[in-house]
């Protein structure tokens, strides 16, 4: 269980954006998961909620954008959904193919006041 | 209100450091591995084994990464190599500030070339944290299951080395080697794999000569 640490990482760059910003209270916070990261949003969910308790962060909801693997055919440039890992491209069977999501831990945005 | 955007990595810092930890590595020219695997698996047994094949070529260096005890870093220092226990307190994971706090001490060691960095056995939470290395080194052996790059993906995608252990207890398992290697390169189709036991020695051989091969073709670039 490492969302902890990535807990304390996201909050210290929002942190510095809220100064940035000259935000006294956090509202949201909206980042983005893919699926092919080794973090569980419920996990992050819980752990931002501990760590926000008492400081000007607290009463924030953390809005997480579940970013689904996807791939884009090399060939006919379409692209789709990976399931189970089944990379060949659904239109044209051609197995070269890049991932464009599914990777993601990213924060996206900010709203407070 | 308005969103106020951000878009940065969560691991920023994190990335930021381990980039520094590749320069600085690659500056004074060492090559590095990160060795990955749940616990269990005999990552310290196989560094050692390639540490007895190896030591008389290169030169050598390992960080030892637990959560607790300096037991494997007392295993290692019997082979006469400079060696540093890293113990994390709780964290499951090694991360690249813990491996930037030890390059002083890497850079007082003699002509090392090759360091290998054994990471907290953890199947999961490494597979976030770039160290800075030149090679990830997924370990997985043949009495856990054949479902595990199913089971944990993140680590097999992002590693490049894939080494099956203990294959000279493939007849005591249940254990498909086919279907282990066809569920890793699923998730990573540039996985490289060899088959390896420490206990016989089997593939050690392929391994290391791998290992100085991309440190040679490092070296060269």
């Amino acid at each position: 269980m490492h969302e902890m640490s990535i807990t304390i990482s996201m909050m210290e760059t929002v942190k510095h954006s809220m100064i940035e910003h000259g935000l006294k209270q956090l509202k949201r916070l909206r980042i983005r998961v893919g699926a092919l990261t080794a973090v569980e949003p419920q996990s992050l969910i819980f752990c931002f909620e501990i760590y926000v308790q008492g400081t000007p962060m607290e009463g924030a909801t953390l809005e997480i954008e579940n970013m689904p693997l996807m791939s884009k055919c090399r060939g006919c440039k379409k692209e789709f959904r990976i399931d189970e890992f089944y990379y060949d491209c659904p239109y044209c069977n051609s197995s070269s193919v890049e991932n464009i999501s599914g990777h993601e831990l990213d924060i996206v945005s900010m709203e407070g006041e | 209100m308005h969103d106020i955007l951000i878009e940065k990595k969560i691991l920023s810092r994190n990335n930021q450091i381990a980039v520094e930890n590749r320069k600085t590595l690659k500056e004074k020219g060492i090559f590095s591995i990160n060795v990955v695997s749940s616990p269990g698996s005999g990552k310290t047994t196989l560094i050692e084994k390639t540490i007895e094949l190896l030591k008389d070529q290169v030169g050598l260096a390992v960080i030892e990464g637990d959560i607790q005890t300096d037991i494997d870093a007392r295993r290692i220092s019997r082979y006469d190599i400079p060696v540093r226990q890293i113990t994390t307190g709780k964290a499951c994971h090694l991360d690249a500030h813990m491996i930037h706090h030890t390059l002083p001490w890497l850079f007082e060691q003699d002509k090392t070339q090759i360091l290998v960095i054994e990471n907290v056995g953890n199947m999961v939470c490494p597979a976030e944290y770039d160290l800075g290395e030149d090679l990830m080194v997924a370990v997985i052996s043949v009495t856990e299951g054949d479902e595990k790059p199913l089971k944990y993906p993140a680590i097999f995608y992002t590693s490049d080395v894939l080494l099956i252990n203990k294959i000279d207890l493939l007849e005591y398992t249940d254990f498909n080697i086919e279907r282990a290697t066809k569920n890793s390169l699923k998730i990573n189709p540039n996985l490289k794999i060899f088959q390896v036991s420490s206990k016989t020695g089997t593939g050690i051989k392929d391994w290391c000569d791998f290992l100085m091969n991309e440190y040679n073709m490092k070296n060269a670039k």
